[in-house]
């Protein structure tokens, strides 16, 4: 009875996964096929002529040069705000804290469309015109909130003692802050740069309405898929499907290998303690 | 606040303060008051901005109420708005998806938190993120190729002898919530579980020794303890759902049109910003409702829903 629950347990996750895989797979297959259209069925045989297309494709090139720019440009803005945020939050108590952990974990939950078109509203009355930049602070504006959870949820852990000594044998306050606050929240700060990263490259809502007339690739993908749609979007797709497969094997690898160091650390310092109480 | 100052001194502290002070005034609150302004505004000319003209009234919220049509669902006709139908039907059809990203996650979550081993919980996430990874748009476009009629599904279905004929998938709102379902699936399996994870597994030895078959277990044992987890899986898919422009554009019709390619059609199509406000106004207080909904029945708090 146990056993077979199990194996129902192991079916379904291998049937969801396939569900998760398949559509991928097709998308990334039309790359392949020597088709005006981009689909699999019927195969007319294998061509690279996509690739071509796209490497020859200028447009897909300066969207992507757009695409990493705001990214950086987010992960630039988004990570000292949300920081300070978290500091902050995490220094006050009562009902303060509840309200201003609420105004910094609302701007996940706002639609992107409203935040697009707030945003254009606002800066178009300081006549402000659209484009890239203003793609950027709407992204920062609820961007900024995952960075805030992510070290507020770091902080939780650190002992502030540490700050005080420091404080009491006369260090600065910027020794205090460079020297054992930051180093302590170098995971959550990288975590949140990556995030911050993605959640830019993958953005859609806020740089429609901000963007004026410039393209990211999200967009550019968009246009050309209800425009006329050509199998070279599907070869960038792939592409794009590649480059995450690697990163998430590098990070994937890095936990690995963090984990091991962490737990040869642990028995590290079982084995003194051990020796120190014998 | 005077701790905060005795640790990192007035300068370090004022930077804090300044740098929230330009997120949440600046990025957040002050914008999302500009929408709210503009919303009672007319659309007027460049030139009669600020002249007698330009007084504050509700005129761009009744504008939902245009273009009636027969509205004919569920064996029910009345006239109703274009847009008001739109409207309704995104968030009907929203929280319709919602509900079955709960039905498909559920046995999921289950088997990663209490059945498989824990050793293999990091890969199967990993497997699990690579397609959460891969941009909206580009699996939303998977699924265009999967259900055109003459595309793989149909092909499929007709070897497999199911249909005789090709369905037209791409029709009215099916093809949207095949797609969404996909997109945000993974948004209702993480919350739930972390939920399910802090469940002592003894509860569920215990219940099984005392006799208790396998579905009053779910029901009694591991589904209360999982709210808070459904409440933010829940909130989460809703309003992605509800929000999303991409999913409906690409594999929307004619027949099947969101509220989002409403806004769309108003603010970049007929450049009308002022009531295109109104509407996204609109879109927020819905999704405000919908969280403070989720916050009542489920019984939990903000911070549980944002994890």
């Amino acid at each position: 009875m146990q056993n077979n629950r199990k194996l129902l347990g192991h079916i379904y996750m291998t049937v969801f996964l396939l569900y998760l895989l398949i559509p991928l797979l097709v998308m990334s297959g039309a790359a392949f096929n020597n088709s005006k259209l981009p689909t699999v069925i019927p195969w007319k045989g294998f061509t690279d002529q996509w690739f071509i297309a796209m490497w020859n494709d200028t447009r897909i090139w300066s969207a992507l040069r757009n695409t990493v720019l705001v990214a950086i440009a987010v992960v630039v803005i988004a990570v000292p705000v949300g920081t300070a945020g978290a500091i902050l939050v995490n220094s006050v108590g009562g009902r303060i804290r509840g309200v201003l952990y609420g105004m910094m974990v609302a701007p996940i939950l706002i639609p992107g469309v409203v935040i697009g078109i707030s945003t254009l509203l606002f800066w178009n009355q300081f006549s402000v015109s659209s484009g890239l930049h203003l793609s950027v602070l709407g992204q920062v504006s609820y961007i900024a909130s995952f960075v805030m959870l992510l070290v507020l949820a770091r902080l939780q852990s650190f002992d502030q003692g540490l700050e005080e000594a420091a404080l009491d044998l006369g260090a600065s306050h910027a020794q205090v802050m460079r020297r054992i606050l930051l180093p302590h929240l170098y995971p959550a700060l990288g975590a949140g740069a990556a995030i911050a990263f993605f959640q830019s490259i993958e953005n859609f809502n806020v740089t429609l309405f901000t963007r004026g007339n410039a393209d990211t690739l999200t967009v550019y993908v968009f246009s050309k898929v209800r425009s006329g749609i050509t199998p070279t979007i599907n070869a960038l797709a792939l592409l794009l499907i590649l480059f995450t497969l690697g990163f998430a094997i590098w990070f994937e690898l890095n936990r690995r290998r963090r984990a091991r160091v962490e737990s040869a650390r642990e028995a590290e310092g079982r084995r003194a303690a051990d020796a120190e109480l014998a | 606040m005077e701790d905060l100052l005795r640790r990192y001194g007035m300068g370090l502290s004022l930077t804090f303060v300044g740098l929230t002070a330009f997120w949440l005034l600046v990025l957040v609150i002050l914008p999302d008051f500009k929408l709210l302004e503009s919303s009672f505004r007319p659309y007027l000319p460049v030139l009669e901005v600020g002249g007698p003209k330009d007084v504050y009234s509700l005129n761009n919220y009744r504008q939902i109420f245009g273009n009636t049509v027969d509205f004919g669902n569920f064996g029910l006709h009345f006239m109703i708005g274009a847009r008001v139908k739109v409207f309704v039907l995104t968030i009907v059809y929203s929280a319709f998806v919602a509900f079955v990203t709960f039905v498909l996650a559920y046995p999921l979550a289950y088997y990663l938190a209490k059945v498989v081993s824990p050793r293999s919980v990091p890969t199967l996430f990993l497997l699990l993120f690579v397609p959460l990874w891969v941009s909206e748009v580009l699996r939303s476009f998977a699924w265009y190729i999967i259900l055109t009629l003459k595309g793989p599904l149909n092909m499929l279905l007709m070897s497999l002898g199911v249909i005789s004929k090709e369905i037209r998938w791409i029709e009215g709102y099916s093809p949207v919530v095949i797609t969404l379902v996909y997109t945000y699936v993974l948004f209702m399996v993480f919350p739930l579980y972390n939920a399910m994870q802090s469940l002592d597994s003894n509860q569920i030895e215990a219940a099984e020794d005392l006799g208790a078959p396998w579905w009053r277990i779910h029901w009694r044992v591991i589904l209360p303890h999982a709210k808070p987890g459904i409440a933010s899986g829940a909130v989460m898919v809703f309003m992605l759902s509800a929000g999303s422009l991409l999913v409906p554009a690409i594999l929307g019709s004619t027949t099947g049109n969101w509220f989002t390619q409403t806004i769309q059609g108003i603010m970049l199509e007929g450049q009308d910003w002022n009531t295109g406000a109104a509407f996204a106004f609109m879109l927020l207080i819905v999704c405000t409702l919908a969280v403070s909904v989720a916050m009542w029945i489920f019984r939990v708090k903000l911070s549980d829903i944002a994890k």
